[in-house]
């Protein structure tokens, strides 16, 4: 047991590394909230496209989202990072895994509120437009703000597992918390690193997936 | 537009990458076929517990269980797993890392999507189905869990394909699927065109999954 805690927990080198992990935990988090606002907001601008109607705007907005629904995000981070050079559109390691984790929410982000606005009954617009709003006002006053209270509990599971995902940037060496925390545990040569790492995670999501749950518990439609 | 057809779509390196890839794929697909059924049974398992335990501290555990394991990013905890153990004088072998992450990671997502499918279900068929004489392991097993996997089949589907295209995961600790062995393929020969056509093989596995999923979803919705 003694000999687990030293290997596993050894305070020496979790303090050695420890300011290491607390600036990586700042990339994670700076490349989160970047990856939510535009998958969230790309994703949105994507169903009012959707909602518009015109035929050919949405077998391509349909296919975008399958598209991105159906690649495995780390092939895409890989394609991005590792492919687009060779075509002369190189990026960085953040760069590349923000694009690909906000191409990949917006692509949920669009169904989910695609599938809110769908759900509405018909009269809710129709009335909305004899009152005299425009498609626009209907649209931003009306539905959406239904639409989107219906897209919240299954849009909350999304970003929590997107987020984590973050963590796939690692595999181009971008300075997030595992990454980080596998340099330093190979330095060391000691997983204690690792399991700061790990603790890093749970102390940036716990809190996350708690909020998730508050939140689908107070916004659930009352029927 | 040359260069894109010379790095990305090059027809000679296809022809030659494609056998590895081939095998990749099947590397993915029997992976899946390993980590999807374990998941589904352990997360069915955590679902019964969590609505049918009479006794709390069962209950608070398995949704503690659940809330981590949702923290956790999958990578993480197969790093740790593959990368830890050897410090505690064991050697896993990189299929069994994986699938033990796999079961852990799975096993909370597909415990959530059970846990609704069976709250779905009306307390008066489990009722029902006691008052027929049946006990009650008989009747979630021939009543109630049937229901509850019809009720939630969308989410099961839907998890299923992300538990596939988390299988991407394994090339992190050199597992040969799909992924890896396009990698692997790309430095031989110097062109990114391997990746970008194992790009187009887990579109060719995933897309059908996918169209489904929506039909399935959009048919829930339809009903009353």
């Amino acid at each position: 047991m003694q000999q687990f805690i030293f290997t596993f927990f050894n305070a020496d080198i979790a303090a050695r590394y420890w300011p290491d992990i607390v600036r990586s935990m700042g990339v994670t988090i700076m490349l989160s909230l970047a990856v939510v606002a535009a998958g969230l907001l790309l994703g949105l601008a994507l169903a009012i496209v959707r909602a518009a109607q015109k035929r050919a705007l949405v077998l391509l907005v349909v296919m975008f989202a399958d598209i991105m629904r159906a690649l495995p995000p780390l092939i895409i981070i890989i394609v991005l990072f590792f492919a687009f050079p060779y075509i002369d559109l190189a990026m960085s390691a953040f760069t590349a895994t923000w694009l690909a984790l906000t191409l990949v929410l917006a692509a949920y982000a669009e169904e989910s509120i695609w599938a809110g606005i769908q759900s509405l009954p018909r009269g809710q617009s129709e009335a909305a437009r004899s009152t005299g709003l425009s498609w626009w006002q209907s649209m931003l006053w009306v539905v959406l703000p239904q639409a989107m209270r219906l897209a919240v509990p299954p849009l909350t599971n999304r970003v929590i597992s997107i987020t984590k995902n973050t963590a796939l940037g690692s595999v181009v060496a971008l300075s997030e918390i595992l990454n980080t925390a596998q340099a330093a545990s190979s330095n060391a040569g000691s997983p204690t690193p690792l399991m700061l790492g790990a603790a890093a995670y749970l102390l940036i999501f716990i809190p996350v997936v708690l909020f998730a749950r508050w939140l689908e518990s107070r916004w659930r439609w009352k029927r | 537009m040359d260069a894109l057809l010379q790095n990305f779509f090059n027809y000679q390196v296809y022809c030659d990458v494609l056998p590895f890839l081939l095998r990749g794929l099947w590397t993915t697909i029997w992976l899946s076929l390993l980590v999807i059924p374990t998941g589904v049974l352990s997360g069915l398992a955590l679902a019964l517990l969590s609505t049918q335990s009479r006794s709390r501290t069962v209950r608070v555990l398995v949704a503690v269980y659940v809330d981590l394991f949702r923290s956790f990013p999958p990578l993480v905890l197969l790093i740790l797993i593959y990368f830890g153990t050897p410090f505690l004088g064991l050697e896993l072998p990189k299929v069994v890392a994986v699938a033990i992450g796999f079961m852990f990671n799975n096993a909370s997502y597909f415990a959530e999507v059970f846990r609704a499918g069976i709250e779905s279900v009306p307390q008066g068929q489990m009722e029902a189905a006691r008052s027929t004489g049946l006990s009650r392991l008989q009747a979630l097993a021939y009543v109630v869990v049937p229901q509850a996997t019809r009720n939630c089949l969308p989410d099961l589907l839907g998890n299923g394909i992300e538990v596939i295209k988390l299988t991407t995961i394994a090339s992190v600790v050199a597992l040969p699927e799909l992924l890896r062995v396009a990698r692997d393929a790309q430095s031989l020969v110097y062109n990114p065109s391997p990746i970008v056509l194992a790009a187009l093989l887990y579109l060719m596995l995933l897309w059908p999954l996918v169209r489904w999923l929506s039909r399935l979803e959009h048919k829930g919705r339809a009903l009353p």
